[in-house]
């Protein structure tokens, strides 16, 4: 497959700005501007890199693609976005070629594009209810919202760097928000424009939570995050690494013995789930956090610096069909893996991956087999992993979330030569900080139950992102955030007002 | 401006017990204010490229703010601790983790003690003494020079016998050959805690298995993050999935899997033996 050079994308993008610059576009003109393609690298010469995949827009392509944009007066768009930004407005800004002022647009609303731009599924939140995705009766065909968000704040990073957004005089109320991925961000970023203090408390040795941990450089470089969490820090915003809250101190002790005011619990996603089958403690499974944490947070990849040891895969499985599992395979991949085969018991559609992500694995020579699920892993003499035993399975009827329900097929067992096998299929809520904290109620699943603004059961606490949904998406968990923060902050408010 | 705060870990006091057996004595307040005996700490000599280390506590003090850590400098890593020296900083270290020791009064005590599991057996034992249970401790080591703690654990129990490999100290003999004749007295143990290399262990369970008697293990496996996020720590524990972060690190023994646990202690030994082949080279260039 031959790909277009970001050179050669360039160059047509300019020629047709040029000849459509100045004038007054119709609806009609607008809808026949082609769709940007993004830049990439290419799919042979990434599987032996970490770097990032695709490369983003150039200046022509990501004003080309703004001019798609109807500027829909009822912005369906916004609708579909969790944390609500102003995407008409910022498009606007892109195309006349005012930068600063669309990344401010959306940093109103959004403090981290550069990462909402890479990994949140748009094609589900505001491409899908896109006017022009419509027209063209293919979703895909939508404006392309994420790339040109990521355009921009790249664009931003690249000349003056990140802006710190304005705080308010000290209000002399002090927030401790517990983790530090898109949930903490977003809270702590909200709270310290009111002028609250905030203090993160993260319990790994670097901040950023699962954008640190989990999502691979490929898809989102670590400099990025970075300088996410360095913009919070220029804010005011105090960061306490090697913290775990549950451990290191109590939840009460928060407010017993340090005296916040309030408390964000943003602990993310916790205990890796295992599928309970035969073999999945011998030596070569690993959870899909253990393989990632050790690539990504340890640089095991790095093999010539990093201490940390990862497992050589030969031949792997993954098991899930989420963008956790396509994080791993591809990961694999870049481990030099001979042969990557995704195990997903429904079909391709079924799949909660994002399709580009599903795309590029498959282009980096990742096999999927659909309609299959691990029945037993099969070890040797030395509880070695050597192989798994699949059962094929049909779709039957619909179950609770809409999709069909996979049913094995008896007698359909066939075995996958393996030596490694990576178990993607979510995550069990973290215990520590609703073990130490009884009254925290928790739902069965061990999440923690919040009202609608993110209030938990004990008073000044509140939480959100993927300990009270399981697992989700960045820009839900900032979503979540956004709203207790709102929540949080009314609370401190009040404290003022009642002591005035 | 405030920006990130980063505990400075300065090391107080250094210390060599034996061949290769470090004891250091770390700024930690809020570890040593919160934890209890069983837990451990986990930490990094570089945050860039090192690897995060799970270790016991061996003791701490609340009013100085210090932990107590002993250990081996038997890979990269901990050859690193070794080399730090008194006012030297340790890059991260997170703690206390996993449950504390469940202390309680029991009636009689055998504990049994390993190499550098002495170590991490230490506060229990004291804590267990302090229930009033009576304890009788089984000491071992492969050679004179690698027994440690004695006079202390000494002070903490009623008996003590120290047994070594090579006989250049104490009885010539494995741990399990006393243990097995303290079960043979009339009054049986209430419990057993053993603490060592996974194999002496097993052993440990195996020896008085026939007997109902609980025996306490305190598992050292495999972890990376050390909060119950990678699951690479998982052990079989009566035939179900358990996470030593978390869930451990201390288990019955006599439910635990230890064939696999042996196994899977081995699954990074290629890779280790390299990284430690090749450390000494740089010492040898040095």
């Amino acid at each position: 497959m031959s790909r277009a050079t970001p050179e050669l994308l360039e160059r047509e993008a300019t020629r047709l700005l040029n000849s459509i610059e100045g004038a007054e576009l119709t609806r009609k003109q607008r809808l026949e501007i082609p769709q940007q393609t993004i830049p990439a690298q290419d799919p042979v010469e990434r599987r032996s890199n970490m770097s990032e995949v695709t490369l983003g827009y150039t200046e022509a392509q990501a004003r080309l693609e703004a001019a798609r944009c109807l500027q829909c007066k009822n912005a369906v768009c916004v609708e579909g976005c969790p944390v609500g930004v102003d995407i008409p407005s910022f498009i606007q800004a892109i195309e006349d070629g005012r930068y600063a002022e669309a990344i401010a647009i959306i940093h109103r609303t959004n403090i981290l594009p550069a990462i909402c731009g890479r990994v949140c599924p748009q094609e589900n939140q505001c491409q899908a209810t896109c006017t022009v995705g419509k027209v063209h009766k293919d979703p895909l065909k939508a404006v392309s919202i994420g790339r040109l968000e990521r355009f921009v704040a790249d664009y931003e990073r690249s000349t003056q760097g990140s802006g710190v957004p304005e705080v308010k005089p000290e209000t002399g109320k002090r927030v401790a928000v517990i983790g530090s991925g898109p949930a903490s961000i977003t809270v702590a970023a909200d709270l310290r424009r009111e002028g609250h203090a905030v203090t993160i408390l993260e319990a790994f040795h670097r901040p950023g939570g699962v954008m640190v941990y989990g999502i691979p450089e490929f898809r989102l470089p670590k400099a990025i995050v970075e300088d996410e969490i360095h913009t919070l820090e220029r804010m005011g915003v105090e960061i306490r690494t090697n913290f775990l809250v549950g451990r290191t101190r109590r939840l009460h002790d928060l407010f017993d013995k340090d005296g916040y005011d309030a408390v964000f619990i943003g602990s993310g996603a916790g205990l890796p789930k295992f599928l309970g089958i035969e073999g999945e403690n011998l030596v070569g499974v690993f959870s899909a956090n253990e393989f990632l944490t050790r690539s990504n947070l340890m640089k095991a990849y790095d093999r010539e610096h990093a201490e940390t040891p990862i497992f050589q895969p030969r031949k792997v499985a993954v098991f899930g069909g989420g963008n956790v599992a396509m994080d791993a395979a591809r990961t694999a991949v870049r481990l030099e893996a001979e042969e990557v085969n995704v195990i997903y018991r429904r079909t391709r559609t079924e799949m909660p991956a994002r399709a580009e992500e599903v795309d590029n694995a498959e282009e980096e020579g990742v096999r999927f087999h659909f309609l299959r699920s691990p029945k037993r892993i099969l070890g040797n003499e030395d509880e070695r992993v050597v192989g798994v035993e699949c059962l094929a399975y049909e779709l039957g009827e619909p179950d609770d979330s809409g999709r069909r329900r996979p049913v094995p097929i008896p007698g359909s067992e066939t075995v996958i030569e393996v030596d490694t096998a990576l178990v993607s299929i979510g995550n069990d809520s973290h215990p520590l900080i609703t073990q130490t904290t009884p009254e925290l109620e928790t739902n069965k699943w061990g999440n923690i139950l919040t009202d609608e603004n993110g209030k938990t059961s004990m008073d000044r606490v509140y939480a959100g992102g993927d300990i009270v949904l399981g697992a989700a998406t960045v820009i839900l968990a900032m979503g979540e955030g956004r709203k207790a923060a709102a929540s949080i902050h009314e609370l401190l408010t009040s404290d003022s007002d009642d002591s005035a | 401006m405030p920006a990130r705060m980063v505990a400075v870990n300065r090391i107080l006091e250094r210390e060599q017990l034996a061949p290769h057996v470090f004891r250091i004595r770390v700024e930690a307040p809020l570890i040593a204010e919160e934890r209890r005996p069983g837990q451990f700490v986990i930490l990094q000599i570089d945050s860039e490229f090192g690897e995060r280390i799970p270790l016991t506590i061996a003791d701490a003090d609340p009013e100085e703010g210090s932990i107590t850590l002993i250990f081996q400098a038997v890979g990269k890593s901990t050859q690193q601790l070794a080399a730090l020296n008194v006012g030297g900083k340790i890059a991260n270290l997170l703690g206390p983790l996993g449950r504390p020791t469940e202390i309680k009064s029991f009636g009689r005590v055998i504990a049994v003690g390993g190499g550098i599991g002495v170590a991490p057996m230490f506060p229990i034992v004291q804590a267990l003494k302090r229930e009033g249970n009576r304890i009788t401790t089984i000491i071992g080591a492969r050679t004179r020079e690698l027994v440690i703690l004695e006079s202390e654990m000494r002070s903490v129990s009623e008996e003590l016998i120290v047994c070594t490999d090579d006989g250049s100290y104490g009885r010539k003999a494995v741990v399990t050959e006393p243990l097995a004749e303290l079960c043979r007295s009339e009054r049986l143990p209430d419990l057993v805690v053993a603490i060592g290399p996974a194999i002496m262990m097993k052993f440990c369970v195996e020896t008085v298995r026939h007997h109902d008697i609980p025996v306490m293990v305190s598992l050292n496996t495999i972890m990376v993050d050390g909060t119950g996020m990678c699951g690479g720590c998982r052990v079989t524990v009566d035939g179900e999935t358990k996470f030593v972060c978390v869930d451990g690190p201390e288990f019955d023994g006599r439910l635990v899997d230890f064939n696999n646990m042996l196994k899977r202690l081995e699954a990074y030994r290629d890779q280790e033996e390299r990284r430690l082949h090749e450390c000494r080279i740089e010492e040898v260039r040095e």
